[in-house]
């Protein structure tokens, strides 16, 4: 199957509905042949509606979805070859595990279905695959929870899929099944290679499992790249907030510099505009220096563990105070109560 | 709990627990009444039916006025199952899987007939097929009998027994939501497909409970089909309805040895519903998935 069923999926101007709730506004989204993309986004971000309406379980109100350049949205969920792997697997609960994986193929058209003893090499191929033949002849209630994942993958892919759907694949296994799930995925689309999308709303799943991160919040799309790109050059605030764990600073920018209270910061304002903003920096990022850029905070709270040492540190902006949260090395010991310089290693600025 | 268990602490019973003497009481109740007002009368049906012996009854039952009964109560039972099933079955789909102005509103409907004194749902059709009914008329001119014929009485048993099937379908099939039946689109199969590969295999205890307690209900109505029968002998008369005439002329080996076959009828049905109940908990059991 390798290579052969490969596809570009393309997607204009979708917006979709739900009474007076925008689930998606005006999304663009270019999927390219043979990848693996995420769909990142919290709850209520419209991820899960963009699959449903690619796989054709749901209909846009307005905007174009096309395949390879042919209008896909003229064609049903059936007719769109497109695998789907349901967040809660819904396999068929009264169909054995070979059952379940042979339906697809047993409802094709008598035309092109293939004969029994076709069927069943084809299931037994697709078990092997997901390396479960061994749980042909059980029902799905016999399954584990990581079972019926593969499962539900290996029936979605009894098809010949041209695009793989899933939606949060991962999302109610637990955390060690999590893992090994996710390094497999990865080598599966390696072999197989079919263009796949995956649902998920989880920072570090996306990052670790696709080619491209595609950040979404609130119906719209925040930042598409690499998993390097949304992480080191976050587009926005969102990015940068859900993305990582950040330190977040109110700060101020007025003519070109930077301002926390009424103190001036020796960093650039990145062309940032002027008004009230944000200083986003990862954790790892924050440093404790010896003279620093102006940042400094009294240190609140340390507590030690391995190689570093974590300390919360009141920075003052203006009239109030922020606690922040930073992990320095052992070596330069922090005691409590001591005011300390702090100096980004790398930071941005949005605008609040 | 067991005494052994009590023993250890006599003084105080176990507090998270009723005492044991009120216990004994609440349970003696219930057996009691149940006796009472359920097992004593069954036992007394059979008793009067076979008072004269079982040649007695087998004649009486042999009557051709019970086998017209018998006969007559099996085709409205399933013509209105029949109806049912197939009306039942839309109303749940409907209610269960889509969602659409005025839905509880249709909820309600499905369960008027249960809420109608039977009697009024007779009437109904006696108002609208009647000699001075909207339709009469009409249907008379053209030489049509609803009215004191079989299709009243299968009309007005499908209306008092609508509810069943539905009632039995919604929350089961709303428990199960429409998730199986995506995948199955997805996969390429046909609405047709889906239905009979998906959902029906998933609802089929569902139905059948529906369909069991709908039949014996069609079977027992008497309220509204003694208002829409007119009670000609050996033509529309039901076996509850014979049942009444029989004993009001005294005749009281045959009406029990009739009672005897719904008392029967009854007692199936609910060591069956007992089954199908068992097979029902496990097809609503929430996915641990």
């Amino acid at each position: 199957m390798k290579g052969c069923n490969r596809v570009t999926i393309e997607l204009k101007n979708i917006v979709k509905k739900f009474g007076a709730f925008t689930a998606l506004d005006d999304v663009d989204l270019k999927i390219a042949d043979g990848e693996l993309l995420a769909l990142l986004g919290p709850s209520g971000s419209g991820k899960t509606t963009l699959l449903r309406i690619i796989a054709g379980l749901d209909w846009p109100d307005h905007g174009e979805v096309s395949f390879d350049g042919e209008n896909a949205l003229t064609r049903g969920a059936g007719e769109r070859q497109v695998g789907f792997v349901f967040q809660h697997y819904a396999l068929f609960r009264h169909m054995t595990v070979f059952e379940n994986v042979a339906f697809g193929l047993r409802v094709q058209p008598r035309a092109v279905r293939k004969d029994e003893a076709g069927i069943r090499a084809r299931v037994k191929e697709l078990l092997d695959l997901v390396q479960l033949d061994w749980l042909s002849d059980r029902y799905p209630s016999q399954l584990s929870g990581g079972q019926r994942q593969r499962i539900a993958l290996a029936r979605a892919l009894a098809i010949a899929p041209r695009i793989l759907l899933l939606d949060e694949p991962f999302g109610a296994l637990d955390a060690k099944v999590r893992k090994e799930l996710r390094r497999w995925l990865r080598s599966l689309h390696e072999e197989i290679n079919v263009t796949s999308v995956f649902v998920t709303h989880d920072q570090e799943e996306a990052l670790e499992v696709a080619n491209r991160v595609v950040v979404m919040d609130k119906g719209r799309i925040e930042q598409v790249g690499t998993p390097g790109e949304v992480y080191d050059r976050p587009a926005s605030a969102f990015v940068h907030g859900f993305i990582g764990e950040s330190i977040v600073l109110p700060v101020n920018v007025c003519e070109g510099r930077v301002w926390i209270g009424d103190q001036p910061l020796d960093i650039a304002a990145n062309g940032a505009g002027p008004g009230p903003s944000n200083l986003f920096v990862r954790r790892h990022d924050m440093q404790v220096a010896s003279e620093g850029i102006g940042l400094r905070g009294a240190v609140r709270h340390v507590r030690t563990f391995g190689a570093i040492q974590r300390a919360d540190i009141a920075v003052s902006a203006g009239g109030s105070e922020t606690l922040i949260e930073i992990d320095t090395p052992r070596d330069r010991q922090l005691k409590l109560g001591e005011v300390v310089e702090l100096q980004p290693r790398r930071f941005r600025i949005f605008s609040a | 709990m067991t005494d052994g268990q009590l023993s250890w602490r006599p003084a105080k019973a176990d507090v998270r627990s009723e005492p044991r003497l009120v216990r004994t009481i609440i349970i003696a109740l219930t057996v009691l009444f149940l006796t009472v007002f359920v097992v004593l009368p069954l036992l007394i049906v059979f008793a009067q039916a076979f008072s004269r012996g079982a040649v007695a009854y087998l004649a009486a039952l042999a009557e051709p006025e019970a086998v017209s009964a018998i006969k007559l109560t099996l085709i409205v039972a399933a013509i209105s199952v029949g109806l049912n099933l197939v009306f039942g079955l839309i109303a749940a789909w409907a209610i269960a899987k889509f969602e659409f102005p005025g839905k509880t509103f249709l909820i309600t409907l499905v369960d008027l007939p249960f809420s109608v004194s039977p009697v009024i749902s007779g009437l109904v059709f006696v108002l609208l097929f009647g000699a001075q009914g909207y339709f009469g008329p009409w249907l008379q001119s053209h030489d049509i009998r609803i009215l004191f014929a079989v299709p009243g009485i299968a009309l007005a048993t499908t209306f008092v027994t609508f509810p069943f099937v539905a009632r039995a379908l919604i929350p089961l099939m709303h428990e199960q939501g429409t998730l199986e039946e995506e995948a199955a689109l997805s996969l390429g199969a046909s609405g047709l497909q889906t239905f009979f590969r998906v959902t029906l295999p998933n609802i089929k205890w569902g139905v059948l409970y529906g369909v069991l307690l709908c039949n014996a209900r069609a079977m027992g109505e008497f309220g509204a089909v003694s208002v829409v029968s007119g009670h000609i002998r050996g033509e529309t008369n039901t076996m509850p309805l014979l049942v009444e005439i029989l004993y009001n002329e005294y005749q009281f080996v045959a009406a029990f040895a009739i009672a005897s076959l719904l008392a029967m009828l009854a007692l199936i049905t609910l060591i069956a519903k007992t089954v199908l109940e068992r097979h029902l908990d496990e097809g609503l059991q929430p996915r641990d998935d």
